[in-house]
């Protein structure tokens, strides 16, 4: 395995890594090994060109203005809910909902759907491996509304235990399958087309949360028929302050606004005010426009590049580090799921999470340590922290050798 | 690689690591004051006892708890230093100690703690880790929630 090409002859990835400037950066005299990237991903040219060129070049507030700055930005901040649509395969633009991350998203739906749809009594089903981005609006949506939460088991190797998903549902009482495409934690994903068929069959709907799986992988809401995919700008690619909520249109008309504000109204008087149609109506106060205007071109960025070419190349580096990783004695790869990509979690024998990534660090390797931000899941291994080192587009077989060998390091100050 | 090494050292000094393998005082004491730690920030957690003997001084201190090296390690040698401590001496030292922590050096402190700032300075390389100050300070943190009859104590 490790004498095999690592890559597709269509992956150049060190033309890749030429578009992010940030990786010519050095940290403490050495080049910055970037292995953080599931948390937030760096940002290529194109993406930061874009954005500085609506803030020179062509800037003004949007969907109010009559004149022709105002025209100019609306069509470019718009331009990313074409994007959006297409990147996902949306059957409509007007499907797409432009929210500032992931986290919004989710909260959107468990208030407008959750409390607007839902009715006490139904559950909302999770599992045992969300973020608790995918955790803490549901426990709010059940304390409000009186809607129960479930959580679905998560199997010793890492991956969403089906059957228990089929028994949560066995009842028909949950309203909305609320799961993870992609675990952050573990690198698993989880089988969405079979969720949503199981879930339809039962009479619930469907959330993936695809803060990850989208940076990873092709996402076609249509071919899944989920109900509800968010995803967050910053991990592909793009800015903060934007992500997307895709939801199908029959829903999204039958739910309540989010918030109230200027843009989201058709008409206001004292009495009473009008909504304005879908998505705006989820929109409210001036959008994030230069984040959609960064958000388009990192989808343009990613589609250039094309996922086909992206996921070869990440599934090289991810079984190369798993190889390197487990050779490391002490080292536990904590899951071991079928269907995984370059996110890996692990621990090493007698020695903290957080020394481990101070220690990393120190040697100019950036990991994550910690809960994160998923500590039930933390709780069914066992653990308080795993470290994690995450790949993407930029990332080099040399930075994991890197990795392995600093890791390696690491072990013998506590053995 | 030994240079590679000599970096990790200047920061995990062998003081570090030994008292973080090998914590001090790792036990609990009875009839004492007692007060948790947590950091919510990364899930360490530390409880702290002191036992008060003649003129209110510190007679035994004592501590479990799960963490990083940093914390242990900077748990364990607060249990040594604050032994023959008073009160006041301790909230002293205890604010001397997170100046170190944070800014890696106490230059008004070497009046009064010289020598149990001397013992402390391994810790001191953390100042270059802000997210990392709060693993050495959080058995500070729950010491001085031991003397002031509260029961617990966060970083936040
Ligand atoms: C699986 C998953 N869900 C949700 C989120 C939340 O993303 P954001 O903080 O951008 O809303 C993250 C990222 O931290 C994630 O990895």
């Amino acid at each position: 395995m490790n004498d095999a090409p690592p890559v597709t002859a269509a992956f150049d990835v060190q033309a890749i890594r030429a578009q992010f400037p940030i990786l010519t950066e050095t940290v403490r005299g050495r080049p910055l090994v970037f292995l953080d990237s599931a948390a937030s991903a760096q940002k290529p040219r194109a993406v930061i060109e874009a954005m500085v060129h609506a803030m020179e070049r062509q800037y003004a507030n949007v969907h109010r203005g009559l004149h022709w700055m105002s025209e100019r930005t609306t069509e470019a901040y718009e331009a990313c809910r074409d994007a959006a649509a297409r990147f996902l395969n949306a059957g409509s633009r007007d499907e797409i909902v432009l929210t500032r991350n992931s986290t919004e998203g989710i909260n959107l739906v468990a208030h407008s759907y959750g409390r607007g749809v839902m009715r006490a009594g139904q559950a909302v089903l999770i599992s045992e491996m969300e973020h608790h981005s995918n955790i803490v609006p549901w426990q709010m949506l059940r304390d409000a509304h009186g809607v129960e939460l479930r959580v679905a088991r998560v199997t010793e190797a890492g991956e969403l235990d089906m059957d228990s998903v089929a028994a949560h549902l066995a009842d028909g009482k949950v309203g909305l399958v609320a799961i993870t495409h992609m675990s952050n934690v573990l690198g698993s994903y989880t089988p969405a087309e079979r969720i949503v068929r199981l879930a339809h069959e039962a009479g619930a709907r469907v959330l993936l949360d695809g803060s990850q799986a989208a940076v990873h992988r092709k996402v076609d809401v249509q071919a899944l028929d989920a109900d509800f995919y968010v995803f967050t700008g910053h991990k592909l690619y793009g800015p903060t302050g934007i992500g997307v909520l895709y939801g199908k249109a029959e829903l999204l008309d039958r739910m309540p606004p989010f918030l109230g504000g200027g843009d989201m109204i058709s008409t206001v008087s004292f009495e009473r005010s009008e909504w304005a149609r879908v998505p705006h109506k989820f929109e409210a106060g001036t959008p994030p426009i230069l984040e959609g205007i960064g958000l388009k071109a990192a989808i343009e960025w990613v589609e250039r590049i094309g996922f086909p070419a992206m996921e070869a190349h990440e599934r090289a580096l991810t079984d190369h580090a798993l190889a390197r990783l487990s050779a490391i004695e002490g080292v536990t790869v904590i899951g071991r799921a079928q269907d995984r990509g370059g996110v890996i979690s692990f621990t090493l024998d007698r020695a903290h999470a957080h020394d481990v990534a101070t220690l990393l660090d120190r040697q100019g390797i950036a990991v994550r340590a910690g809960h994160h931000c998923a500590e039930p899941l933390m709780r069914r291994f066992g653990l308080d922290s795993t470290a994690r080192a995450s790949f993407a587009a930029y990332t080099t077989r040399t930075e994991i050798d890197a990795l392995a060998e600093a890791l390696t390091r690491v072990r013998t100050f506590f053995a | 690689m030994s240079e590679a090494f000599e970096e990790l050292r200047d920061l995990y000094q062998e003081v570090i690591l030994d008292h973080g393998r090998h914590p001090r005082n790792f036990r609990r004491l009875d009839g004492a004051l007692h007060a948790k730690g947590e950091n919510p920030m990364c899930g360490d957690k530390v409880e702290v006892w002191l036992k008060l003997g003649a003129g209110e001084r510190i007679e035994d201190a004592a501590f479990q708890g799960r963490g990083c090296a940093i914390s242990i390690a900077s748990a364990s040698l607060m249990t040594e230093v604050l032994r023959g401590k008073t009160r006041d001496q301790a909230r002293s030292l205890a604010d001397a100690f997170r100046t170190l922590a944070r800014t890696g050096a106490c230059p008004v402190c070497d009046a009064v703690h010289e020598e149990d700032i001397e013992r402390l300075q391994p810790l001191a390389g953390v100042a270059e880790y802000p997210s990392r100050v709060k693993c050495a300070t959080l058995a500070w943190h729950a010491m001085e929630a031991a003397l002031k009859g509260e029961g617990s104590a966060t970083t936040e």
